[in-house]
């Protein structure tokens, strides 16, 4: 058994309306190995949540539509499977957690018939056994009382438990990869903390691999080991956790760590952000996506679209002047374009 | 010391709950704010954190009186808000204005952000139709956004710019101070980070006073003075925010701020992992609300409710440890 789980060669995802074709995904590659965290992150509209949900084929279409790429997911490509055995994978072999715990579930049904019906659906098993099966997995994430619990609804449940819910609902058929959309965005930090400690106990007891999706970069440093930095569909940088935060390369992500308040931020300082806001995915885009609002451009970012290098071991950027040859010199903090707000 | 702006007395709302049974009153309220008190001085910002459904925005609804409070007291510029007649809270409000979170629900998507930003003015009757849309103009230019941006509808912005129209909206009477309840909530980081730099700056040409409520405790404690940290409707500690964040004092506090992500992927964070959530508060547990959830607990803590102590610095808390000491 190899050790690579998934990957993902040149994705490409588009959504046609009328005359116009959005490229929300633009050549997305990575590879994920078993037991490995990656996450992914980016502003809303960067087509984090459209990779995701391509990787399961859940991408509406029309308009949506998967145009290239290739998925190998244990070594077969998703993309040429048929229909049948798509739904044999999604929920069993790849399961996803969505960001809004109370519009995933649905609120005429009890908890336990949810739980229990990924588990009828892939495993061959009774009812009686299917209901010890969803027992066992409440109490697996945590809820008290879970044979009482079965029979709620889940309005019942308050939206840290219902993150639960679909955490066990996730798991319940011990998939080989889980993916979270966002998954404590809508939770206090309480609660945040409590699903990320519950979902790293429960990676090493079902050895699963987990995509995050996020715009926190704190959530990626606590469970992730690779992240993949996301711009206007494009990857523009890939790495180790480790990597990233102690050496990245491309001007958007220094921003995006730039912009995060942290506990060094002197008082009343003023807080770096990126000027300008993300580019029009139904234009084309020519040269670099980030270009416009990068503060280090030359004439080639707006004429050239910059490749993906391996700058060093397992780090990976697309920016003309981050490359094994060249190095960009990042500038400090203050010298920044800031208070932008007034431009 | 100058006086405060603002005065918050022993303020409470107790939300009834509908009896199971028709036409029966029911006995039973939910607690929403509990017992509230505190000053807020000219010009500082003061932050209220706590998880979702402990009253930080009932809080900011009584404050400012768009719900009635069941007792208590909001005092501003030394007058009581509370009781007032209509019409001179009406002028009163002029000087309390208020930032939602959601920057997509609270603008009207029929009107234009011109209309929008000039609606404050023309409930108020202040000035004629030129000098509204003066300005309006000025606003835009204030908030950072364009003059043409007047004739568009909500729907043609980003939620930063939404938010920022929203702030243009809170400012346009020229308020003493405004309430920020949960203002980036709904953003992006590098987004966030521009609305907090438009927060900050206007605080320091219009002299602003804020009151910033929010779940995010690293924005909290960039942007505000001092914090309230809520729990079950009452505040259960109360200081600079130097103080709660080095210093604090509550076991509650203590688990917020552990709670915060870590800051780089080498970080060791010590976690003091709360179990459960929020009790239920309808009924709320008996003598310390927070006691079932506290790794500290005591046998005191179940029967009887820690009152707010000082413990120097303008730092005050509530919890049967510090009485021990």
């Amino acid at each position: 058994m190899s050790n690579e789980l998934l990957k993902v060669e040149n994705l490409e995802v588009q959504f046609k309306s009328g005359s116009t074709v959005t490229k929300a995904v633009n050549g997305v590659s990575f590879t994920l190995n078993r037991k490995e965290n990656i996450g992914i992150v980016g502003e809303s509209g960067s087509g984090k949540s459209v990779t995701a949900t391509s990787l399961l084929r859940l991408i509406p279409s029309p308009p949506g539509h998967i145009s290239g790429g290739k998925i190998l997911f244990e070594g077969k490509d998703l993309l040429t499977l048929s229909d049948k055995e798509m739904r044999d994978i999604r929920g069993n072999d790849i399961s996803m957690i969505f960001q809004d715990p109370l519009t995933s579930l649905n609120p005429v049904f009890t908890v336990g018939d949810q739980i229990m019906e990924s588990i009828k659906l892939h495993q061959k098993v009774s009812k009686k056994e299917a209901k010890q099966k969803a027992i066992q997995m409440l109490q697996l994430v945590g809820i008290p009382a879970p044979e009482k619990r079965l029979n709620m609804y889940p309005h019942e449940f308050s939206g840290g438990m219902r993150q639960r819910v679909m955490i066990a609902i996730a798991l319940s058929c011990n998939p080989k990869l889980l993916i979270a959309d966002e998954p404590t965005t809508a939770l206090d930090v309480t609660v945040q903390a409590q699903i990320l400690e519950l979902m790293k106990k429960l990676q090493d007891e079902f050895n699963t691999s987990i995509i995050m999706i996020t715009h926190d970069l704190g959530v990626v440093w606590e469970i992730c080991h690779k992240v993949l930095v996301m711009y206007a569909g494009n990857v523009i940088e890939y790495g180790t956790v480790e990597e990233i935060h102690d050496h990245p390369m491309h001007p958007y992500t220094w921003g995006l760590l730039d912009s995060q308040i942290t506990e060094n931020i002197e008082d009343h300082e003023m807080l770096t952000t990126i000027p300008g806001s993300p580019p029009d995915l139904r234009q084309e885009i020519k040269g670099c996506p980030f270009a416009p609002r990068c503060s280090y451009t030359q004439d080639i970012c707006f004429s050239k679209a910059p490749e993906m290098v391996e700058v060093k071991e397992k780090h990976f950027v697309a920016c003309h002047f981050q490359t094994k040859e060249n190095r960009l010199n990042r500038k400090e903090r203050s010298t920044h374009v800031r208070a932008v707000v007034k431009s | 010391m100058s006086e405060p702006l603002l005065k918050v007395r022993d303020l409470r709302k107790y939300f009834p709950i509908d009896s199971p049974i028709p036409f029966k009153r029911s006995n039973q309220s939910v607690k929403a704010v509990d017992g509230v008190s505190f000053d807020v001085m000219p010009g500082e910002t003061l932050g209220v954190v706590g998880e979702s459904g402990c009253g930080k925005s009932t809080m900011a609804r009584l404050v400012n009186q768009l719900i009635p409070p069941s007792s208590g007291t909001v005092e501003f510029r030394g007058e009581n808000l509370v009781g007032m007649d209509a019409k001179k809270l009406r002028e009163t409000r002029k000087s309390i204005q208020m930032v939602f979170q959601d920057p997509y629900a609270s603008l009207d998507p029929r009107k234009t952000v011109g209309e929008l930003i000039a609606e404050p003015l023309v409930i108020h009757r202040i000035g004629d139709k030129a000098s509204q849309k003066k300005r309006v103009l000025e606003l835009l230019e204030v908030v950072g956004l364009s003059h043409y941006h007047a004739k568009r509808y909500p729907y043609e912005f980003s939620g930063g710019q939404r938010q920022r129209i929203n702030i243009a909206r809170a400012l346009v009477l020229n308020p003493d101070i405004i309430i920020c309840d949960e203002p980036v909530s709904a953003l992006d980081v590098s987004v966030q980070a521009q609305v907090i730099n438009l927060l900050k700056e206007l605080q320091r040409d219009y002299n602003l006073t804020y009151i910033f409520i929010s779940h995010d405790l690293n924005v909290v404690r960039y942007m505000c003075d001092r914090i309230a940290v809520m729990y079950l409707g009452k505040i259960v500690e109360m200081g600079t925010y130097k103080e709660i964040y080095e210093n604090p004092k509550h076991p509650y506090t203590k688990a917020l701020l552990s709670a915060i992500p870590k800051e780089s992927p080498h970080d060791n964070k010590e976690r003091i992992i709360l179990k459960d959530a929020v009790p239920n508060p309808i009924n709320p547990p008996t003598g310390c609300h927070f006691h079932e959830r506290c790794p500290y607990m005591m046998d005191i803590c179940s029967t009887k409710i820690p009152q707010l102590m000082d413990t120097g610095n303008g730092h005050i808390a509530s919890c049967h440890l510090l009485e021990e000491n």
